[in-house]
């Protein structure tokens, strides 16, 4: 186990500096990459924090939705694969038409928007208004 | 003097017959597959000219773009739409390295945040719904038949499903994950094509970033890489993308003015008469196709081009998916 400060807080401390310090300083093209840079350090930090939470509450909406049995996987790079396998099988089947048909296109619609708005409270929350 | 300010300063004198000097040259932003220069030409007589050097980055394989932009930009301007003029143009990549054109430098802004934002731009704001209207209802009108066009290659069907066929392919091949909302928009677009209302040469990029614009509204159009032959409607959709707007949603078409108030004034432009269900559905495959965009940057990116900005962009494919998703509920 790593000694304080976690990898969150340093990349915190990291965009902070860049922030306060980098951008201001510098102008132009190199002034905007600057800028770009301190918003990617803030989407991983929001990844880090929601990460395991937003995958499981996915892993449960798929696997109400595709009829899949059990218990999402415990580790987390394997609840990643898992989550990825069973949006693979909702992409197959809506590229069969499956969801032309109600009432399982507007579950899938349902379950597609909030794991996009679940991106987007990751990577640009602004964009959600509100 | 750099290397590319002598071969330039070379290459102006001999097609004007004097001597010339090449000052101030500077590259200009943006543009990672072509390079845009300012730099100013002084005569013997003491007449200074600011001009632009577009030229494909030196190494790239020989092709003939720099000639086609050319073109297009000379029959823009026969057309009356506002553009950069052209004044020569160069296919011998042995002269500067790769082939270029050089046009006059339009003095002005592109920033969209700037437009959109500062006190200074009000009255472009109010005046550019009209002459973007103006100047798109040209640029369809712009006559492909003749030989100096003919390089556009004509494409075989309906437009709508040549260019889904195009970017669904792209996506294919690019997208490194799944993505449910992409695929809901391809079914969605895919049992609702609109047939082809007319064949003209489509601009391709025509949004607020991609004309060059002043405090009393629209200077020129530019970044003319993306043209094709296809449907008119394909820019009245682009134009609606919602990246475009910076935020200000409150007025789709480019943060400027609403739907209707656009397709009216292009009505009245064109001589022709537009179904907006048709133009509803370019605008849903625009926002398709700038997040398959998104992809293709972020995965320049993954093959080794050092770009945060690049890294970033792959992040706001979500955007995208979002909107694709507001835009087909219940549509």
């Amino acid at each position: 186990m790593q000694d304080r400060p976690t990898a969150r807080e340093l990349l915190t401390a990291v965009r902070e500096f860049l922030e306060a310090d980098v951008v201001p300083a510098l102008d132009g093209v190199t002034r905007f990459h600057a800028r770009v840079a301190a918003n990617v350090l803030a989407i991983v930090e929001r990844e880090m924090a929601s990460e395991e939470q937003s995958l499981l509450a996915e892993w449960e909406r798929l696997a109400h939705l595709l009829r899949v049995d059990g218990e999402p996987p415990a580790r987390l790079d394997s609840l990643r694969t898992a989550v990825r396998g069973l949006t693979e099988s909702l992409v197959r089947r809506i590229r069969e038409g499956e969801t032309d048909r109600e009432p399982f296109g507007r579950a899938v619609r349902e379950h597609v928007r909030e794991t996009v708005r679940e991106k987007l409270r990751v990577t640009n929350p602004r964009y959600l208004g509100g | 003097m750099t290397d590319l300010a002598a071969g330039l300063a070379a290459y102006l004198g001999a097609q004007l017959g004097t001597d010339v000097r090449v000052t101030e040259l500077r590259r200009l932003a943006g543009g990672a597959s072509r390079e845009t220069w300012l730099f100013t030409m002084t005569t013997p007589d003491g007449a200074t000219e600011r001009l632009v050097l577009r030229r494909d980055p030196p190494g790239h394989v020989i092709e003939t773009s720099r000639r086609h932009e050319f073109l297009l930009l000379r029959a823009a301007a026969a057309a009356g739409v506002a553009v950069p003029r052209v004044r020569w143009c160069e296919e011998d990549p042995a002269v500067l390295g790769a082939p270029f054109f050089v046009m006059d430098y339009v003095e002005g802004e592109t920033l969209a945040r700037r437009l959109l934002r500062d006190a200074e731009y009000a009255p472009a704001r109010a005046a550019l719904p009209e002459q973007l209207a103006t100047a798109l209802a040209r640029v369809h009108a712009i006559d492909l038949h003749g030989p100096e066009l003919d390089f556009l290659t004509r494409p075989a069907g309906e437009a709508a499903a040549v260019e889904l066929g195009r970017y669904e392919s792209l996506f294919r091949a690019l997208a490194p994950e799944p993505h449910p909302a992409f695929e809901l928009a391809l079914r969605w677009l895919a049992v609702r094509m609109p047939a082809t209302s007319r064949r003209t040469l489509v601009h391709g990029d025509y949004r607020v970033g991609n004309v060059i614009f002043g405090p009393e509204g629209l200077r020129a159009v530019i970044d003319w890489e993306m043209v094709h032959v296809g449907d008119p409607l394909e820019d009245l959709g682009w134009l609606c993308v919602r990246a475009w707007r910076f935020g200000a949603d409150a007025n789709p078409v480019g943060g400027l003015c609403d739907r209707a108030a656009f397709v009216s004034m292009y009505e009245r432009a064109a001589g022709v008469r537009v179904d907006p269900t048709a133009v509803r559905w370019w605008e849903v495959f625009g926002n398709l196709k700038w997040g398959i965009i998104c992809i293709m940057q972020m995965q320049t990116f993954l093959a080794g081009v050092k770009s945060v900005e690049l890294a970033s962009l792959g992040r706001r494919t979500a955007e995208t998916e979002l909107e694709l998703l507001d835009l087909t509920e219940g549509a």
